[in-house]
Parts: C-alpha cells; sequence; structure tokens
C-alpha cells in the first residue's frame, strides 16, 4: 500500500498539508534536522528538492537553495542519503522528490537508488505530460510514483494524458509562473473539477502557499492538499522557527496533527 | 505538436507543462506561416529592403586557397541575428503578442530583438548576465537607444545560460501577452525547426552564387557553432549535397582543460533549455561553466540537430581556440580588409587550416557577423 494512499485515507477527506525543503541547503547536518522540523510541524507529506544548477521552473528563493547546496559539495547521492535517514527516523511519512531531467538522466538508475531510499515519488519539473512516458516506465518499473504537472491552461487531452500517469497527487498550479509566485490567494476551482472528471489522484496545490489564509482558499477551490516551498525554505534561511511556521500552516487545513 | 520535434533521439520539448500550450501555439503559428504567400511576402520583403538581402558571396582575393565569405556581416544589424528576429517578429504580431523577451550573451541578439521589437512595434525586454551587461556596456546602449528594456540576470554565473533562465522564468507568467523570440537553433521544439527554416537563407542563396561564380558547388561549407544557428542557416540546403559540413567549436584556452564551449567534442549527452542534446555538464548532470573569447559561441548546451548531425556523420565538428580565431581575425583585417565578428573567426580559421592542406578545395566559410562589437577586445588582446 502507498504511503500517499495511506496518507490520504488515514486524513479521510481532510486535506493534506505539505511541506518542501531542498536537500541540503546550506548543508547535509542542517538538511536532515530542517527535514524534521517539517515533521514536527505537523507536515502530512514532505516534498525534498535534488538542487540543480538550472532550475528554470524556480524563482529566486529555491534558485539560492540550490545554489547553497551545490556550493556546498552536495552531491546526488548525499540527497538519497539524507532521504535514507529521514525513511529510517519516520517510516510512514510520504516522501515526493522535485528534481529536473539532466539531474534523472545523469545517474544510471536515478529510480531504482530512489526506490531504495525510501522516496515514495517523483516530479521532473521539466519534463511535461509530451516527454514523461518514458520516465513514467523508468519509475514504475522501480516503483516510485509518478507526479505529474496540471495547470490552469493545461488542455483536455493532456489532462487526460496526466491523469492516466500520474499516482501519488496531482501537482495543481493554478497560475502561471514559477516557485515563489505568488498567486494572490486564487486556485482555479475548475481545474479541480476537470482533474475529478478525468479521475486522476488527488489535486494538490503547489505554487503561492506562503500563509494560512493561502491554505484555506486551496481548499475551498477543492484541493485535496496544499504544498508549501519557497516561504519554507525562505524562513529556514533565515534562521526562523520552521516546525512553527509549518504549524501555523498546517492548522489552515482544519486536520489535527497525525500521530507521526 | 504537429511534429515531432526530434532530429533522431535529439530535440523534443523539456519544459514544464504550463509552457507548452505556448509553444503548441508557436508551432501552430509558424506551420499556418509556412504555407501562407503573404507571410512569405512580408518577410522576404523585410530581408530585402529593410535588412539588406541577398548579402553578397565574396571570393578571398588574397588568403590563400578558395575561400568564399557569405557576408552575413554585411546584413542590417551586423549579424545573421537579424534573418531570424524578423521571422519571429512577424510570427509574434500574427499571434497578436504585444511585447518581446530575448535572452543574450554579448548583446548581438539582444541588440537584433531590440532591431524588430522598434520596427514592428513591440515592448522588448531583454535579459542578459550582469556580468556581460557591465562588459558590453555598447551593446546595452545600443538596445535602450531602439527603445528596449535591459535587464541584469544575477543569478547563477550571470551569463547567457542564466539569461535563458531567466526569460524562460519570464514566460512561464506571461505567454499569454509575449512572445519569447530565442535568439539560436537551441530550445525546445519548434524552436530549433523555426530558427533553421528562418536562417536557411543563407545556404540557400550562398548556393546559388557559388555555383554562379564557380560553376560548381563548393567542396566544403565551414561555420562556427555556438547555439548553432548560422551553422545550421547554412548547412542546411547542403545537407543532399555531396559537400562536407564543417562546424567549428570554441575550443578556448584548449580543449585538454575545462575553459572551452566546446560542446558537441567534449560534451555528453543531456537535457538543458529544453532539449535533448550534447551538454557540457559534470558527471552528475550540473552545467558546467564555459569559456570564450567569442561571447556568442560561450554557451554549453547546442542545437539538438547539430547533435543530430554529428551522430550520424553527415557534419563534422572540429574546434579552433581563442588564439586561432584570433590571428585569423588578424589575417582577414590584413589581407581582405574585413573585420569579422571573433564567432565568424573560428570558422575562418578551420577554413585557414583546410586551405593549406587542400589548396584546390572551393572552401565556403559562413561569415556570420562583423567585428566591430570586438574591436575594443581586439585592441587589448592582440597589443
Amino acid at each position: 500500500m502507498s504511503r500517499y494512499f495511506t496518507m490520504f485515507d488515514r486524513l479521510d477527506g481532510a486535506a493534506a498539508f505539505g511541506a518542501f525543503l531542498m536537500l541540503g541547503d546550506p548543508d547535509l547536518k542542517t538538511s536532515a534536522r530542517l527535514l524534521d522540523s517539517l515533521v514536527e510541524g505537523g507536515a502530512d507529506m514532505i516534498e525534498v528538492g535534488i538542487p540543480f544548477s538550472d532550475p528554470v521552473a524556480d524563482g529566486p528563493v529555491i534558485q539560492a537553495a540550490a545554489q547553497r547546496a551545490l556550493a556546498a559539495g552536495v552531491r546526488v547521492g548525499d540527497c538519497f542519503d539524507l532521504i535514507a535517514a529521514f525513511r529510517g527516523r519516520h517510516p510512514d511519512v510520504p516522501v515526493g522528490i522535485l528534481t529536473y531531467a539532466n539531474i534523472v538522466v545523469a545517474r544510471t538508475g536515478f529510480m531504482r537508488d530512489a526506490a531504495e531510499a525510501g522516496a515514495d515519488s517523483l516530479l521532473i519539473a521539466d519534463v511535461p505530460a509530451l516527454e514523461a512516458d518514458p520516465f513514467v516506465r523508468d519509475m514504475e518499473q522501480a516503483g516510485i510514483e509518478p507526479v505529474l504537472i496540471a495547470a490552469a491552461n493545461t488542455p483536455e487531452p493532456t489532462l487526460r494524458h496526466i491523469a492516466t500517469l500520474s499516482k501519488a497527487y496531482t501537482y495543481c498550479v493554478s497560475r502561471a509562473g514559477i516557485t515563489g509566485t505568488h498567486a494572490g490567494g486564487q486556485f482555479d476551482a475548475a481545474l479541480v473539477e476537470r482533474l475529478r472528471a478525468a479521475d486522476a489522484p488527488p489535486p494538490v496545490f503547489g505554487f503561492g502557499i506562503s500563509a494560512p489564509e493561502h491554505v484555506r482558499a486551496a481548499l475551498s477551490a477543492g484541493a485535496r492538499g496544499v504544498i508549501c516551498g519557497s516561504a519554507i525554505v525562505d524562513l529556514a534561511q533565515r534562521g526562523g522557527d520552521v516546525a512553527r511556521f509549518v504549524r501555523s500552516l498546517k492548522a489552515a487545513t482544519g486536520n489535527e496533527s497525525a500521530p507521526q | 505538436m504537429r511534429l515531432s520535434g526530434r532530429f533522431g533521439r535529439f530535440g523534443g520539448c523539456y519544459v514544464p507543462e504550463i509552457l507548452v500550450p505556448a509553444l503548441e501555439q508557436l508551432e501552430v503559428a509558424f506551420l499556418d506561416a509556412q504555407q501562407d504567400p503573404a507571410f512569405a511576402a512580408e518577410l522576404n520583403g523585410l530581408l530585402a529592403d529593410y535588412a539588406g538581402r541577398p548579402t553578397p558571396l565574396t571570393r578571398c582575393r588574397n588568403l590563400p586557397g578558395n575561400i568564399y565569405l557569405k557576408r552575413e556581416d554585411l546584413l542590417h544589424g551586423g549579424a545573421h541575428k537579424t534573418n531570424q528576429v524578423l521571422g519571429q517578429g512577424l510570427l509574434a504580431k500574427r499571434m497578436g503578442k504585444a511585447r518581446l523577451i530575448a535572452e543574450t550573451g554579448a548583446g548581438q541578439h539582444g541588440v537584433a530583438t531590440a532591431i524588430v521589437g522598434a520596427l514592428l512595434g513591440f515592448e522588448t525586454v531583454v535579459y542578459m548576465g550582469a556580468e556581460d551587461v557591465a562588459r558590453q556596456q555598447l551593446n546595452v546602449f545600443r538596445m535602450q537607444l531602439m527603445g528596449a528594456t535591459v535587464v541584469p540576470v544575477e543569478s547563477g554565473g550571470r551569463t547567457l545560460k542564466d539569461a535563458i533562465n531567466e526569460a524562460l522564468r519570464d514566460w512561464s507568467a506571461s505567454f499569454e501577452t509575449t512572445h519569447y523570440l530565442l535568439g539560436t537553433a537551441a530550445g525546445p521544439h519548434p524552436f530549433p525547426t523555426m530558427v533553421r527554416e528562418f536562417q536557411r537563407v543563407i545556404g540557400g542563396e550562398a548556393r546559388a552564387q557559388i555555383v554562379e561564380q564557380l560553376g560548381r558547388l563548393p567542396d566544403v561549407a565551414i561555420a562556427c557553432v555556438g547555439g548553432g544557428s548560422n551553422a545550421i542557416g547554412l548547412f542546411a540546403d547542403f545537407i543532399p549535397d555531396p559537400v562536407r559540413l564543417i562546424g567549428v567549436e570554441p575550443a578556448g584556452k584548449g580543449l585538454s582543460g575545462a575553459e572551452h564551449g566546446a560542446t558537441l567534442l567534449r560534451g555528453t549527452r543531456g537535457i538543458l533549455h529544453g532539449a535533448e542534446t550534447y551538454v557540457l555538464q559534470d558527471d552528475e548532470g550540473q552545467i558546467a561553466d564555459t569559456w570564450s573569447v567569442s561571447a556568442g559561441l560561450d554557451y554549453p548546451a547546442v542545437g539538438p540537430e547539430h547533435a543530430h548531425l554529428k551522430e550520424s556523420g553527415r557534419a563534422e565538428y572540429v574546434g579552433c581556440t581563442d588564439a586561432e580565431a584570433l590571428a585569423a581575425f588578424k589575417a582577414l583585417a590584413e589581407s581582405e580588409g574585413i573585420l569579422c565578428a571573433f564567432e565568424s573567426a573560428h570558422a575562418l580559421a578551420h577554413a585557414l587550416k583546410l586551405a593549406e592542406a587542400e589548396p584546390d578545395s572551393a572552401i565556403l566559410v559562413g561569415l556570420s557577423g562583423r567585428g566591430d562589437k570586438d574591436v575594443d577586445q581586439a585592441r587589448r588582446l592582440l597589443a
């Protein structure tokens, strides 16, 4: 049984709160500690970035996080080690990897290594549905659940393709732009409805979540979950209380902290 | 997408999902325009009466061998870039876009985009690495004179690849009103195909001109390769012919070190800026910093059709160092009275080597741009 499935089942219709960090930012030791803070704050699922030198889907905050990790000499193998250690400490929390195509194709056995480390899903930011089939085949063979992005401007046939390829959840982007983009509290209920009609995995909104009101707005648009990235990365970089911040956003989902 | 966007295994459309509809719209507009005589008439009119086509084919009088120069340096704007910005500018009009964005390295493509922005009435924003902004103040001012806004990019290595990243990020939020006028035959489909078609005029003209002057096809066609737009434009009409095609990559300070931009010679397969192609990268897929004396060739990926032409064996790719390019730049100035761009000097340097080995071969060289922009740097380097 997939950890995502178990999580959504446990939440029983309540929304999931996902928290993102860049692995290895600013160094391996701090990164491991920050991942634990996310769970301590009550995150239901964790998304982790594997740093890439040229992240075109990311805004300045996450670009800078990737640069810090790379400057600290973090390698892909270190990222898998961080995930494996996290998995040892938190056997049930779903972990999804977010990275870029060149990182995946550069490493023979990327999917297998990800699965062995205990990762549950993989989203490749620059692989749209149009190019996804061979990647998805590799993921399924390794036991990694594919996550694809659906956007408000994604046409119907592509949305149906995304629905058949995605497993863990559907990463929804309401407004145009990159990570860290302010969605202005606007989340697209029509997209959620179209995904439901296409029988896609649970819709989770990913861009523009940085405050409790954004969480509530996304949920009232019908999301089954939200992911907060740039705001957490920014806070961590400034030395803020990550667990407390996560707790405040998580509270806006209305679901009680699950036993971890 | 209507076309596969693949050249053998290379190419494709590796962009965030949100950009796919914009690329589909561009492909449709491009394919429709290709079938529309009114589009061809307007583009050909601009190429002739605004940009100055056809450009001459000049046989070198004093350099050794039989070297013919295709004089894109004489095109309005000073380089082959103008051919394709006019094409893309008209497409942007056709799609109803009001704003153009572009990346630029040394500034040549930014200047070309500013030209078409002024001519066709677009708001124009050019992303340029902060390092390059500092090094190329004159080109920044040129763009500003023509009404463009130049945005210095502070991320990453603050050069061309970072400017492309930033333009893609802008486009992710602005594609409804904005056309991304990519500057070379690289990037996601349909750019490599579209830019090749808009640059095909280089080789098409050169082929007819050399047949007229020499009575036969050339033995060799040579062009420099950064992203690869002038090379693919020169090569395209010769691909079915028995003509050797040679692309010259920037070997910088030497291919044995890391300071070069020789993607096809020293790179490995990867995915960057929307396409599967050859990439200069480390063993984990992190993109490498590149070097060339010529900013226009200083790029860690290459157009995917060149990757295919290399693998299929139809074209050969060689390197030329900074020093060899500078020597060719100087030789052309002294012998023929032509100041060419440092980029073009790479192609010429290889032509001079070949002319020595095969004095009877007819060698066609794509002289992609003029050297005014490089005079200042040449003064320092040749002092």
